[in-house]
C-alpha cells in the first residue's frame, strides 16, 4: 500500500496541522478532535500525523509495546525480549468494532486448535503508547463509546469475560475526525479530547486550486510527489523531537497560570481540565517554536483549540463556539497586538 | 423534475469513463427505480475492468473485511479464514442504497479513501427526495446520474467497445491536465457552489479519463465539458448567476450573453484565473445546460430534509439487541456484537438432528450450523415529551392560561395509554419559566399548576427558546419532542428583554427555525379572536400545522392537540 499524503503537503487548515503538532509534542495533551464538512483534509490529516511521530523503545513481541521486560504483563507469552525500536503505534479504530476487538478477547484460534485458554489482545492493547484514531467518531456506538471512556481515564483495560481475567496499561492519545451534522458527540467524550479543531473547505480560489494540484501530481507522480515533500516532513519530526526535549525545561510563570486560569473562568468551562490542557497546549506550542518562555501570545494562539468543545453548549448560538472563545479571549487578554 | 434531452447520452460517456477509471472516479450513484431503464446501465456494468461484488445495506463486517470462518473452523478443526469483500479491488454494487446506515457508510467511505481500488456502484431506489444515498459516499462518487423520469424510449442499449477500453485505460497514466484545467474547474465548483474539494478533484479524473477514451494526451475542452456536465453540475447548489453566499467569496457573474460586462466587479482573487473567459463561459453554460429546472426547489427540500432526517447518530436507533423490550428472535450472524437467543437456536436446529447426524462424520450429539443462529432483539419505544408553550401576557391571559392548564391535564390523564410526557413552559413580562417539567405525574402537575401567574409584555422568542433547550435536553434522555405553541398575538419582546417589536419577530423567527433545524415536531394554536396572520407564517417557519381556535376550552383544546399529533 502507498503510503499517506504528506503531513507538510497539506494547504493551509493551519489550525488543525498547528493541533496535530502539539499532540505530537506533548501527548499528555490528550489527542485532538477535528470535526468538519465533507472533502476538508480531516482524513487525509490524521493518517499523515503517524509520519510526524518519534519511534519508541519496545519490546519486541509485548502485545503491549511495553518499554522494559519487568513491565510486559504477566499474560504475554513472549518470544522475543529484544528491545527494538519501532514507529509509534497509531491504531485504526473500525466503526462498529466490536467489543471483543477492542478489548480483547478469547484467542478462538488458540481455544480451538490446542483447546487452550489464552488471551488475544485487542485494540487497545495495540495502541497503548500511542494514539487512537477514530473516524467517523460520533457515530460510534455507545457502549463502545463507554468503554473508551472507561478506559481512557483509568489508562488501564481490564477484561474480565470468558473465565479470563486480565488487566494490562493502555494508555493512548485519543485522536477523532467527524462531521457534525451527522450526530453529535457527548460531552463526556468531547472531554478527553485535549484540542478540538474546526476545518471548512478554504474559500479562496488559488488555495483550492493548490489543494487541487496537489492531490492531483500526488497521483499521478507519486514517487515524484514523495521524493519532493519528504525532506519538508523530517525537518518537521526533528523540529517535534527537539521541541520534546525542550518542553521539561520549559518556564511558565505565574502570569501565564493566571491567564489560563481566568480564562477559563470566563469562559465557564467545567472542570480544571480547561486549564492544564491550555497550559500544556502553550508549553508544546511555546517549545516548538523554540522559546524560552511561555508567554500570553502563546496561550492566545492555542485557547480556541484548547477551549472551544468544553463550552456549554447553547445551541442558540449561531456564531459558534469558536467566535465565543475569540470574544473572551480578547476580553481577558486584550486586543492582540 | 424535467431532464434535459440528451442524459442518455451523457450516461454512456460517464459509463465509459468509468470503465477507464473505476477507481479514480470512485463509482456511480444512481437513482432510478428498478425497472427496464436501470437495467439497461447495468447491463453495461459487466464491461468494467473489476469483478462485480454484490453488497447489501445490512451486510455485516464480517462479510466485508473477512474473519474466522466459523462453520468451517469448527467442522475441519483448523482455523479457517475467509477474506472479506474489501480484500480485493472490486466493483461494489450496492442495491437499495438509500437504506445505507451512516456506519456502512463510513466504512465504505474509509475503505475507498485507503486507495485500495473499489469502485461503488449505489443504486438508490429512494422515492421522496428524503430517502437518498448518505453525503458520506455521494461525496466520494464522481458520477451522479438521475434516472427516475427517463421514458424508456429515449434510452438504447449502452455501447462498451471493450478494446477500446482497454486501450484507453493503458494511455490514462501519461495523460496530462494543464494548471488551466485544474483552475477553471476549481472556479466553476465554487461558482456552482459546491463547497466540497472532491468535486473538481473528480471532475478532472473525469476529463482525464475521457481524454484517454479520445485517444488524446491531453485533456482538451470537450472532456472538459463533458467532465463538468457529469460531475460538477449535478453537484451544484446555486445558480451561477446569483450573488454568491456571505461564506462564499464574493462573485458577481456577469451574465452569459453579455460576458464583458460584469468582468470588473470581479475582485482581485479570480482575476488572473478569468483571463480565458471564454472557455470558462463555455463550461458555464455546459453546466447550467444540465441543471435541473427546479434547482432551488430541491435545495429547498434537501435543507429541510437534514433538518428532519439527517440527524442520525447512533442514538437514534429503536431496534436493537441490547436493551429494551424483547422481540421475537430471529435468524442473524453472530459478527456484530448480537445476542445469540439459545432457546430458539437450539429449537431451530433440533427438526435436523438425525439427517446431519447421518450425515455428519464427527461423533456429537448435537448438530448446529450457522443457519441456525438466532438472535435476540429488543425493541425500544421512546416516550413522546409533549412541551406546551403557553402565552401568558396581557389581560386574557388569565383565561387562556386556565384552558392551558385543563388541556394539559387532560393530557396527561391520557399519558399512560399514549406513553406521552408533558411539560409547560409559559412566557410572560420579559422572559420565559419552565414551570412544569417533563413529568407523567398529574398530581405534580396540579399542584405546580395551581399557581400560574400571567400578565405583561410576550415575549416568544424566549419562550421559544426555553422549548428548544428543554427538547434538546429531553431528546438526549431518549424521549420525542413536539413543542406546541398556545399564543394569541405578536412577539413584542425581544430575547434580551427590550421592548422592539421589529427585533422581538426576528428573534422569534430565528428560535422557530433553530427548532425546525433541530428537526423537532411543533405545532401553532392561534386562541386569538381573529387568525393572526403573522403566526401562520412563524408556523410555516417552524414547518408545523397552524390550528386556529378561537375561545378554545380545555376540551377542544385538548382534542385538537390529540389529532395533530395523530396526524
Amino acid at each position: 500500500m502507498t503510503q499517506p499524503f504528506p503531513f507538510s503537503a497539506i494547504v493551509g487548515q493551519e489550525e488543525m496541522k498547528q493541533a496535530m503538532i502539539l499532540t505530537a509534542i506533548d501527548p499528555g495533551i490528550g489527542g485532538v478532535l477535528v470535526f468538519g464538512d465533507r472533502g476538508t483534509g480531516k482524513s487525509t490529516a490524521v493518517r499523515a500525523l503517524a509520519a510526524l511521530l518519534p519511534p519508541i523503545h519496545a519490546v519486541a513481541s509485548c502485545p503491549v509495546n511495553s518499554p522494559s521486560l519487568d513491565r510486559c504483563p504477566d499474560w504475554a507469552h513472549l518470544t522475543s525480549t529484544e528491545i527494538v525500536t519501532r514507529p509509534t503505534p497509531v491504531v485504526d479504530l473500525p466503526l462498529g468494532v466490536t467489543e471483543d476487538r477492542v478489548v480483547g478477547a478469547l484467542d478462538i484460534e488458540k481455544a480451538l486448535t490446542n483447546g487452550e485458554k489464552a488471551f488475544e489482545p485487542g485494540l487497545l492493547a495495540r495502541a497503548n503508547r500511542g494514539y487512537l484514531y477514530i473516524d467517523e467518531v460520533n457515530l460510534l456506538e455507545d457502549h463502545i463509546v463507554d468503554l473508551l471512556l472507561d478506559v481512557a481515564q483509568s489508562g488501564e483495560n481490564v477484561v474480565e469475560r470468558e473465565g479470563l481475567s486480565i488487566r494490562h496499561p493502555a494508555r493512548f492519545v485519543l485522536v477523532g475526525s467527524g462531521n457534525p451534522e451527522e450526530g453529535e458527540l457527548r460531552p463526556q467524550l468531547l472531554d478527553r479530547f485535549g484540542l478540538s479543531v474546526e476545518v471548512t473547505s478554504p474559500k479562496d480560489i488559488d488555495t483550492r486550486i493548490e489543494v487541487i494540484r496537489r492531490r492531483d501530481t500526488y497521483e499521478m507522480d507519486y514517487e515524484g510527489f514523495m521524493e519532493k515533500w519528504r525532506p519538508a516532513d523530517a525537518e518537521l519530526r526533528d523540529r517535534i523531537v527537539a521541541a520534546r526535549g525542550h518542553l521539561k525545561t520549559m518556564a511558565s510563570d505565574e502570569s501565564v497560570l493566571r491567564d489560563c486560569a481566568e480564562l477559563c473562568l470566563a469562559l465557564g468551562s467545567d472542570g480544571l481540565r480547561g486549564e492544564l490542557t491550555l497550559l500544556k497546549a502553550s508549553r508544546a506550542l511555546a517549545a516548538f517554536e523554540g522559546a524560552d518562555a511561555v508567554t500570553r501570545a502563546h496561550v492566545r494562539q492555542v485557547a480556541p483549540s484548547a477551549l472551544r468543545h468544553r463550552l456549554r453548549r447553547d445551541p442558540l448560538d449561531e456564531a459558534g463556539s469558536t467566535t465565543r472563545v475569540g470574544r473572551v479571549v480578547e476580553e481577558v487578554l486584550g486586543e492582540s497586538a | 423534475m424535467s431532464l434535459p434531452d440528451g442524459i442518455w447520452t451523457r450516461v454512456e460517456i460517464g459509463l465509459n469513463a468509468l470503465a477507464v477509471d473505476p477507481a479514480g472516479l470512485g463509482g456511480l450513484w444512481l437513482r432510478a427505480r428498478s425497472g427496464p431503464v436501470r437495467d439497461r446501465v447495468i447491463e453495461a456494468l459487466p464491461a468494467l475492468p473489476l469483478p462485480l461484488k454484490r453488497l447489501h445495506p445490512s451486510i455485516g463486517d464480517e462479510q466485508l473485511f473477512g474473519g474466522i470462518d466459523l462453520t468451517a473452523t469448527l467442522s475441519s478443526g483448523k482455523l479457517v479464514e475467509r477474506a472479506g469483500i474489501l480484500a480485493e479491488p472490486a466493483i461494489l454494487v450496492l442495491p437499495m442504497a438509500e437504506r445505507t446506515q451512516p456506519g456502512l457508510a463510513a466504512r465504505l467511505a474509509g475503505a475507498m479513501d485507503q486507495g485500495t481500488g473499489h469502485c461503488l456502484i449505489a443504486m438508490d431506489e429512494g422515492a421522496e427526495p428524503q430517502e437518498t444515498l448518505p453525503e458520506a459516499l455521494t461525496d466520494r462518487l464522481a458520477l451522479h446520474l438521475d434516472l427516475d423520469t427517463l421514458p424508456w424510449g429515449q434510452t438504447e442499449r449502452i455501447a462498451m467497445d471493450t478494446d477500446a477500453l482497454a486501450a484507453a485505460r493503458a494511455r490514462l497514466p501519461g495523460v496530462r491536465a494543464g494548471d488551466k484545467v485544474l483552475e477553471d474547474l476549481t472556479v466553476l465548483a465554487v461558482r456552482l457552489g459546491i463547497d466540497s474539494l472532491r468535486a473538481p478533484m473528480l471532475a478532472l479524473k473525469a476529463a482525464k479519463a475521457l481524454a484517454a477514451l479520445a485517444g488524446n494526451d491531453a485533456v482538451d475542452q470537450d472532456d472538459l465539458t463533458a467532465a463538468v456536465q457529469l460531475v460538477l453540475a449535478p453537484r451544484a447548489t446555486q445558480f451561477p448567476e446569483e450573488p454568491a453566499e456571505d461564506d462564499q467569496p464574493p462573485q458577481d457573474d456577469p451574465p452569459p450573453p453579455e460576458p464583458e460586462q460584469g468582468d470588473k466587479d470581479q475582485n482581485e482573487g479570480e482575476a488572473q484565473s478569468l483571463d480565458d473567459l471564454p472557455l470558462q463561459d463555455i463550461l458555464l453554460e455546459a453546466a447550467k445546460a444540465t441543471l435541473p429546472a427546479d434547482l432551488l426547489a430541491n435545495l429547498a427540500a434537501k435543507k429541510a430534509q437534514r433538518a428532519g432526517g439527517g440527524i442520525s447518530g447512533a442514538g437514534a436507533k429503536r431496534k436493537g439487541n441490547r436493551r429494551g423490550r424483547p422481540i421475537p428472535a430471529r435468524r442473524g450472524r453472530l459478527d456484530t456484537g448480537a445476542r445469540l437467543d439459545v432457546i430458539s437456536t437450539l429449537r431451530a436446529a433440533a427438526p435436523w438432528q438425525t439427517i446431519r447426524k447421518r450425515e455428519s462424520s464427527f461423533e456429537r450429539s448435537l448438530h448446529i450450523r450457522t443457519d441456525d443462529f438466532r438472535i435476540k432483539r429488543f425493541e425500544e419505544k421512546s416516550d413522546r415529551l409533549l412541551i406546551f408553550v403557553v402565552d401568558a401576557s396581557g389581560s386574557a391571559a388569565m383565561t387562556r392560561l386556565a384552558e392551558a392548564k385543563g388541556a394539559v391535564e387532560l393530557l396527561l390523564a391520557e399519558a399512560y395509554a399514549r406513553r406521552d410526557h408533558v411539560a409547560l413552559v409559559a412566557f410572560r413580562g420579559e422572559a420565559a419559566e419552565l414551570l412544569l417539567p417533563p413529568t407523567r405525574s398529574l398530581v405534580q402537575t396540579k399542584r405546580r399548576l395551581a399557581a400560574l401567574p400571567g400578565g405583561g409584555g410576550t415575549p416568544l422568542a424566549a419562550g421559544l427558546k426555553t422549548a428548544l433547550e428543554l427538547a434538546i435536553q429531553s431528546k438526549g434522555r431518549g424521549m420525542t419532542p413536539t413543542v406546541a405553541l398556545l399564543t394569541d398575538g405578536r412577539a413584542n419582546i425581544a430575547l434580551d428583554g427590550t421592548a422592539n417589536r421589529t427585533m422581538a419577530a426576528e428573534d422569534a423567527t430565528r428560535m422557530a427555525t433553530a427548532i425546525r433545524a433541530n428537526g423537532y415536531p411543533a405545532m401553532v394554536i392561534d386562541m386569538g379572536q381573529r387568525p393572526e396572520r403573522s403566526l401562520k407564517a412563524l408556523a410555516d417557519t417552524l414547518g408545523a400545522p397552524y390550528i386556529p381556535l378561537p375561545r378554545a376550552d380545555a376540551n377542544r383544546l385538548s382534542t385538537a392537540v390529540s389529532a395533530a399529533l395523530d396526524a
